[in-house]
């Protein structure tokens, strides 16, 4: 019987495609928004941790200034880091390895191919610390990275835009005019969340980048690792201490100096990915909500224009129950005829959205089975009132209707 | 009584005793039937006759389970069926009764083959019996060949054969008919009315039929004619008892 009814169900809604396929519509839409907001959102939340992830983990990023929200205040000078304050800082129990660093913007040449790019002057410890890894060559010794020595490690984007495909390592380059040795060549990261190519780079020796294109003693930025099992909080207060110290700041003034823990920036912004996505979803729900009126609004005149036909049924002996689900069957099968076309357009548009914004095309079959189940759901709901009435109609006045 | 030494021998069917049906209350009360008597046998073909407003109508549609008598006793095949609940008659209409409207009432864009399934559906028939036993319905009512064609390709006397075979194909122990030749020109209508007459007298089946035509219901083999919510009178298809009809 329930087969019988569920062809019955198939035939009547082929029977009238066009207006079948306009009371699906909604659900359809409904449920498409709901896939590819999920979808995507899963997709981008993934890239945020992946790029996370490639800034290292268990990292703190020092920087001076005052850790501000919103534009910066002008005219305040800070104070930049030296490189005894990362001395300091290694010397630290809770801290397992620190690379200074300090930058600057320049041209890059070799042969006819040129470059501008950053050129990041810094430790051995940067390599370990960033979660970099070399591809072909080495990386700096110690004491290589405390001196002077005009050796260059290069980014994938620095290879690509100044050797091509060819091995860089023996080469040199030319960083503003000085002839610079390729030492070595960094494994590729890919871009960042905000979009920064992190390939687009060029390591040098701190000194040599101090001396030769700063002409300073300046160090923007210190990064460090974390001994294991240090708890992010304290090491913090240690090294703030050490910090306020270091920079005679007296009791009671604010830091002039910030640290960053990049796992906050992380669940920062799987935070914002996640309200995002909710947000996103629930307006997309609301389509469902509506799609199901849709449906509602249907299936009740099509109980009116088959009050005959109903008459006919129960006249030949169908009892009440059977007829309300014949029309809840039906009900149920358009509104999942329309979540099986909603999930297969919102995953198509979860495709192409993941294509254009470069991030990973993650279908979950949780949520598939969720936008399935839902769908039907809506059927039921909103297809048991219209059933309902039908059920109820005494076969007389259903045979006399015209 | 004429009939019941006709078909003496053959047991009751339908007895309705005293059955009285009224609409609204009070002041608004309308009665519809007024206690009425009536014993149809197996194998009887019985014309009901009567003029608009008589209650033949609201008597067919207590006979054929569909409404529910305010008083007295319907005893279907020695069963009190009068005050069973909407599912309950259902069932027996299921499996014991076969209906034909005037209307012919078929469903509309679904085959002939399809509309004569329709009471083996319910009755759970399988799938290949179920088509087997509507083509060979189909047959009794000569529309073997036609089994795929539309209600609307089909003539009005073509559409009661569909319909006929519909009642048939659940093979009922009544057939209830309602007005079957009131939407057909003569010609139809007597071939419809020979049909019916063929079934009753070959195959022994039951026949109820309201009817409003004299020429029809000579077709039959007894007469029941209502005035005013009451039996006026009934007995074997005579010129007499047409005459009352038509002068009432």
């Amino acid at each position: 019987m329930l087969w019988e009814t569920l062809r019955l169900a198939v035939r009547t809604i082929r029977r009238n495609v066009l207006r079948s396929f306009l009371t699906v519509l909604g659900v359809v839409i409904g449920v498409a928004a709901v896939i590819a907001m999920l979808t995507v959102g899963q997709g981008s939340s993934q890239q945020v941790s992946a790029s996370v992830q490639s800034l290292g983990s268990n990292v703190l990023v020092l920087r001076p200034g005052k850790r501000t929200m919103g534009p910066p205040t002008q005219g305040e000078t800070t104070r930049a880091f030296t490189l005894r304050d990362a001395d300091a800082l290694a010397e630290l129990p809770v801290v397992a390895a620190v690379a200074p660093s300090t930058s600057a913007s320049v041209t890059a040449v070799a042969g006819n191919a040129n470059l501008t790019t950053t050129v990041t002057g810094t430790t051995a410890g940067y390599v370990p610390v960033g979660g970099w890894t070399m591809a072909i060559g080495r990386n700096f010794s110690e004491t290589e990275g405390r001196s002077g020595v005009l050796y260059c490690i290069i980014g994938e984007t620095v290879r690509e835009k100044l050797f091509g495909r060819a091995d860089p390592v023996g080469q040199s380059i030319r960083v503003k005019g000085l002839s610079c040795e390729v030492i070595g060549l960094l494994s590729p990261k890919g871009a960042t969340s905000f979009g920064r190519d992190q390939d687009d780079t060029i390591l040098m020796p701190i000194r040599a980048v101090q001396r030769r294109m700063t002409g300073n003693d300046d160090v923007g930025s210190i990064s460090l690792t974390l001994a294991e099992g240090v708890s992010s909080a304290s090491a913090q207060r240690e090294i703030a201490a050490l910090m306020r110290e270091r920079r005679r700041i007296a009791e009671g003034q604010d830091d002039n100096f910030s640290i960053t823990d990049m796992k906050e920036i992380a669940s920062m912004l799987t935070g914002i990915n996640a309200v995002l996505t909710g947000l996103l979803s629930s307006v997309a729900a609301v389509s469902l909500l509506v799609g199901g009126i849709g449906i509602m609004n249907i299936m009740l005149v099509s109980v009116t224009e088959r009050t005959r036909e109903i008459g006919i049924r129960l006249a030949i002996g169908a009892q009440s129950g059977q007829v309300l689900m014949q029309f809840l069957i039906e009900a149920v099968v358009l509104s999942v005829l329309g979540g099986v076309i909603g999930i297969a357009t919102g995953l198509a548009m979860a495709y192409v959205a993941a294509q254009v914004m470069a991030i990973p095309f993650t279908p979950q079959i949780g949520v598939v089975l969720l936008a399935f189940g839902f769908s039907a759901l809506v059927g039921v709901v909103f297809g048991y009132f219209p059933a309902r009435r039908a059920a109820r109609l005494d076969p007389i006045e259903a045979l006399r209707h015209q | 009584m004429a009939t019941a030494s006709l078909s003496g021998a053959a047991p009751p069917v339908i007895e309705l005793r005293d059955i009285t049906r009224r609409y609204g209350s009070g002041e608004a009360e309308v009665v519809a039937l007024g206690g009425v008597s009536l014993t149809i046998r197996q194998g009887e073909f019985v014309a009901i006759m009567g003029p608009s407003g008589s209650g033949k109508s609201t008597a067919m549609n207590i006979i054929g389970l569909l409404d529910r008598p305010t008083s007295g006793h319907y005893l279907f095949q020695g069963h009190e069926v009068g005050q069973l609940d909407q599912d309950q008659r259902a069932l027996l209409r299921r499996h014991y009764l076969g209906f034909i409207f005037q209307g012919f009432n078929l469903l509309p864009r679904t085959t002939a083959l399809e509309n004569v399934e329709l009471p083996l559906v319910y009755k759970a028939v399988p799938g290949p019996e179920r088509i087997e036993r509507a083509r060979a319905a189909l047959a009794r009512v000569g529309l073997a060949g036609r089994e795929g064609h539309d209600p609307s390709q089909l003539s009005g006397g073509q559409q009661q054969r569909v319909a006929i075979a519909r009642a048939l194909a659940g093979s009922p122990t009544v057939i209830l008919a309602d007005e079957p030749t009131g939407n057909l020109d003569t010609q139809r209508s007597h071939e419809i009315m020979q049909l019916l007459t063929r079934l009753n007298r070959d195959e022994g089946l039951t026949i109820v039929m309201v009817t409003h035509e004299e020429h029809m219901a000579h077709y039959a083999s007894r007469l029941v004619v209502f005035v005013d919510g009451t039996v006026q009178s009934d007995g074997p298809v005579q010129g007499e008892n047409l005459h009352v009809a038509k002068g009432g």
